[in-house]
C-alpha cells in the first residue's frame, strides 16, 4: 500500500466519524493563486462556518474585519444576514466593497445568545448568501451548532468576533468548529508616488483551516467588487497597481 | 358642559350652564352632545389602539381606553416610549389625551386621569403608594358616593385607605371596598377585548381545558386553517396576528405575532404562532383559544418564475418574519441611502422586506466601516488652514500621522436647520506608523471662525 492510497482510506476513516456524508462541497475562490492554494477546496467552503478576527485595535473595532466580511459576502448570490449588537457599521463603506444595500438586511439583537440565535435562524433558511454575525463570545456548542445549521445550504456563516475590550481577545484561541479561522489587521496602504493614502492593506492570517495549514498573506483591501489583491511589489508587476491608482485620483 | 383646554382659558368651566358661558365668551361656539356617538367614536380609537399597540385594548367609558401592555412595551421601546408615542399619534390626530401604566387597572386609571405629568409611569409593584395623595374622583366611584364621603372629611385616597374598612362598608355599601381592592390591585378585573366586525376572528372551546404544549400547537394548527379559508374567501392576508387563550381562572394569555408581508400560508402562520408557545402560560388550562386577525391587507398573487434560464430568487420574507418576532419590529432593516453629505445623515433604515430601490452611496470618497456614533474629540498638532494634523491624541494614545488625504468639505445644510447656514466640516483620512487608517474633521474650514469651533473631531475608523 503505496502513502497515497493509505493517506485516502485515512481521509476516508475520518469523513466517516465525521458523521456526514461529504458531498462535494463547492467554494468560493479569493481569485488570488496564493491564497486559494492554501485553501482546502482552493477556496473559502460554501454552507460553512467561518470566523474573523481584527488584530490589535481591530479586535475592539473590527473595521478591517468587517470589510473582509463584506467583500467575501459581496461576492456570493443572494440576500446577506448582517446581525449586530452595536450600530456603529457604516452602510456606505459596505457599498464601496461591492455588497448593495438592497442586498443587505440588518437584525440588531441585544446580546451575544439573541445574535448567535438570528445567525442560525439565518443559515437555516438556506436562500441567503452569506450570514455575518458579530459576536464576542463563541463557544465549541454554539459554533458547531451554526456549522450543522450552515450545512447543505449554499451560505456563507461568517463569523464576526469582536471583543468589548482588548483583554478579552485571549477567547480567540478557544477551540470552535469554524471551518477556517482569520485575522485580518491593517497595515500602511500602498505607496503613492505623491502624498496620499493609496490602497488599503491588509496582514491577513489564516490561522486555522480544518484539514489545511495555516498561513499570512499580506493583501490590498477590497475593490468596489470585494476582491482581494496581491501587492504589486510583491508579484514585481507594477502594471497591477495602475488601475487603483487611475480610480484614486480621477 | 365639556370643555377643551382653550375653553378652560377664557374661564369657562364643565357643568356651567350654557347662557353664562355664552356670556363670558361673546360668539361662543357651541356643538350638542351625541354621547352615542362619541361611544362609537371610543370603540374605533379603541379598535385602532388594539391594532397598533397591544392585542388587549378595550373602550373604557365615557372617556377612556384601557390597553394590557403586558409583553407589548419592548416593541415599541420601553412603556415610557409607547406612551409617548401612543400620545403623540392621538395628538396628530386632534385627541388631546393622557396616559398612564400601572400594574392594575385601577391604579392606571386614577393616574391618566389624576396624576400631574400627561404620561405616568407607575414603578412595578408599586401597591398602594401612588394613588394615596389623589382625590376621591379617581376611585370610579358614583359622584353621590364622594360627595358623602367629602362630607365625612375624607378627601384623598390615602385618608380612606387608613380607615377600618367595616365601617365604610356599612356606611356605603360594597361597591367602596371593591373599588378600593380594585385600585391597590388586591382584586383582580380581567380586561374585556373590544369587538369589531372588522377583525376576522376564529375561535375554539375545549370541553375539557388543555395545557401540554403538543396540544396547544396542535389547536394552533387547527385555528390558523379556518383563519385561512376566512382570508381565501376575502382574498386577505394577515400582517398582525393575535392568539388569545382564556384560561379557567379568567386570565387571558396573549401571543402576538406579526409579518412583513401579507400572509396566507398556513405552514408559516403556524410555525411563528408555534415559536411563541413557550412563552404562554397556561396556567391550570386554558378553555377557550381565539385567533384574530389584529391587521388583514389584501394579498396580491404572484406568478412564480416559469422559464428556464431565469433562476428563482429564494423568498426571503419567511425569514424576516421569523427573525422580527424575535427580536422586535424595529431591530430588523435595510439601510437606503439619503442624499446627504453629512455621514450622520447618508442612511435611513427602511423595513427589511421593502421593494428593492437599486440606488446606492456616491462613490467619489472612500468612507469607514466603523462610523462612531458622536464624534469623538481629538489634541490635534496642525497646520491652518488646510493642512492635516502632524500628530493627534485618541483615547489617550498619541498618534504620528504618516499619511493623509484631504480635505473633503462637508457643508451644513441650512435647509434643516438654521445654524448649519455657514457650518463647515473639513475631512481627511489619515493613516498612522502602524497603518490604522482613521476618517477625522476639523469643524470649520481652518480660516473663519463662524464656519465652526476649528475643534478636530474623530468619527471614523476605516477598514
Amino acid at each position: 500500500m503505496g502513502p497515497k492510497v493509505a493517506l485516502e482510506s485515512l481521509r476516508a476513516q475520518i469523513a466517516q466519524i465525521e458523521g456526514r456524508e461529504r458531498r462535494a462541497r463547492s467554494v468560493l475562490p479569493f481569485g488570488i493563486a496564493e491564497v486559494d492554494s492554501r485553501l482546502p477546496g482552493n477556496g473559502l467552503a460554501v454552507g460553512t462556518l467561518h470566523e474573523i478576527a481584527g488584530g490589535g485595535n481591530g479586535a475592539v473595532d473590527g473595521a478591517a474585519a468587517a470589510l473582509f466580511a463584506a467583500g467575501i459576502a459581496a461576492r456570493t448570490k443572494g440576500k446577506v444576514l448582517w446581525c449586530i449588537t452595536r450600530p456603529d457599521l457604516f452602510a456606505p463603506a459596505l457599498a464601496q466593497a461591492g455588497l448593495a444595500p438592497d442586498r443587505v438586511i440588518y437584525v440588531e439583537a441585544g446580546d451575544d445568545k439573541t445574535v448567535l440565535a438570528c445567525m442560525e435562524e439565518g443559515l437555516r433558511h438556506g436562500g441567503l448568501g452569506a450570514v455575518v454575525a458579530e459576536v464576542a463570545r463563541l463557544s465549541m456548542t454554539a459554533s458547531r451548532r451554526l456549522q450543522l445549521a450552515a450545512e447543505g445550504t449554499q451560505s456563507i456563516g461568517i463569523a464576526l468576533r469582536r471583543w468589548r475590550r482588548q483583554t478579552e481577545t485571549a477567547d480567540f484561541g478557544q477551540p470552535t468548529a469554524a471551518m477556517t479561522r482569520w485575522r485580518v489587521s491593517a497595515l500602511p496602504s500602498t505607496e503613492l508616488p505623491v502624498p496620499g493614502v493609496g490602497r488599503h492593506r491588509w496582514l491577513v492570517e489564516l490561522i486555522r483551516a480544518r484539514a489545511g495549514e495555516s498561513a499570512d498573506f499580506e493583501l490590498e483591501a477590497c475593490d468596489a467588487a470585494g476582491r482581494l489583491a496581491l501587492p504589486a511589489d510583491l508579484v514585481h508587476r507594477p502594471g497591477a497597481a495602475e488601475g487603483w491608482r487611475r480610480g484614486a485620483s480621477g | 358642559m365639556a370643555t377643551d383646554a382653550a375653553a378652560l382659558a377664557a374661564g369657562i368651566r364643565p357643568g356651567m350652564p350654557a347662557t353664562k358661558a355664552q356670556v363670558l365668551v361673546p360668539g361662543l361656539v357651541t356643538q350638542n352632545a351625541h354621547p352615542a356617538a362619541d361611544a362609537e367614536a371610543l370603540e374605533r380609537l379603541a379598535v385602532w389602539t388594539l391594532q397598533r399597540f397591544a392585542p388587549i385594548a378595550a373602550a373604557d367609558p365615557p372617556d377612556g381606553i384601557v390597553i394590557d401592555t403586558t409583553g407589548a412595551a419592548h416593541l415599541h421601546g420601553g412603556e415610557q416610549t409607547m406612551l409617548e408615542t401612543l400620545i403623540g399619534r392621538l395628538a396628530m390626530s386632534g385627541v388631546a389625551a393622557r396616559a398612564a401604566i400601572a400594574d392594575n387597572w385601577g391604579a392606571a386609571h386614577a393616574l391618566a386621569r389624576f396624576a400631574s405629568e400627561p404620561a405616568t409611569v407607575a414603578a412595578r409593584g408599586h401597591g398602594t403608594a401612588p394613588l394615596m395623595a389623589l382625590p376621591l374622583e379617581a376611585l370610579r366611584l358614583p359622584a353621590p358616593m364622594v360627595a358623602d364621603l367629602r362630607v365625612l372629611g375624607f378627601e384623598r385616597i390615602g385618608d380612606l385607605l387608613a380607615q377600618p374598612r367595616a365601617p365604610l362598608t356599612l356606611r356605603f355599601g360594597p361597591e367602596l371596598g371593591r373599588r378600593l381592592d380594585q385600585a391597590s390591585g388586591v382584586l383582580s378585573e380581567p380586561i374585556e377585548r373590544v369587538q369589531s366586525p372588522d377583525l376576522i376572528e376564529v375561535r375554539r372551546a375545549f370541553a375539557e381545558p388543555i395545557g401540554a404544549a403538543e396540544t396547544i400547537a396542535r389547536y394552533i394548527g387547527k385555528l390558523v386553517g379556518d383563519l385561512c379559508a376566512a382570508f381565501e374567501a376575502r382574498g386577505l392576508g394577515a400582517r398582525r396576528l393575535d392568539l388569545l387563550c382564556q384560561r379557567v381562572d379568567n386570565r387571558a394569555q396573549v401571543v402576538r405575532v406579526g409579518m412583513a408581508v401579507p400572509v396566507r400560508d398556513a405552514t408559516r402562520l403556524t410555525r411563528l404562532l408555534c415559536d411563541k408557545i413557550e412563552t404562554i402560560d397556561p396556567g391550570f388550562g386554558i378553555e377557550v383559544m381565539t385567533l384574530s386577525a389584529a391587521i388583514a391587507e389584501p394579498l396580491e398573487c404572484r406568478q412564480s418564475v416559469s422559464t428556464l434560464i431565469e433562476a428563482e430568487t429564494p423568498d426571503v420574507t419567511g425569514l424576516v418574519d421569523t427573525l422580527m418576532n424575535r427580536v422586535g419590529e424595529r431591530a430588523i432593516y435595510r439601510l437606503a441611502p439619503v442624499a446627504s453629505d453629512v455621514p450622520e445623515r447618508a442612511v435611513c433604515r427602511i423595513p427589511a422586506a421593502a421593494p428593492e430601490t437599486g440606488a446606492t452611496w456616491p462613490n467619489h470618497w472612500p468612507r469607514p466601516s466603523r462610523l462612531l456614533p458622536r464624534p469623538e474629540l481629538i489634541e490635534t498638532v496642525a497646520l491652518l488652514p488646510d493642512h492635516p494634523p502632524v500628530s493627534f491624541t485618541w483615547r489617550g494614545v498619541r498618534r504620528r500621522v504618516k499619511r493623509a488625504d484631504g480635505p473633503e468639505r462637508v457643508f451644513g445644510e441650512w435647509w434643516t436647520r438654521d445654524a448649519e447656514l455657514i457650518a463647515v466640516r473639513d475631512y481627511f483620512r489619515v493613516e498612522d506608523d502602524a497603518g490604522e487608517r482613521y476618517w477625522i474633521y476639523r469643524a470649520g474650514d481652518g480660516e473663519d471662525a463662524a464656519t465652526g469651533s476649528h475643534r478636530w473631531f474623530l468619527h471614523g475608523v476605516f477598514g
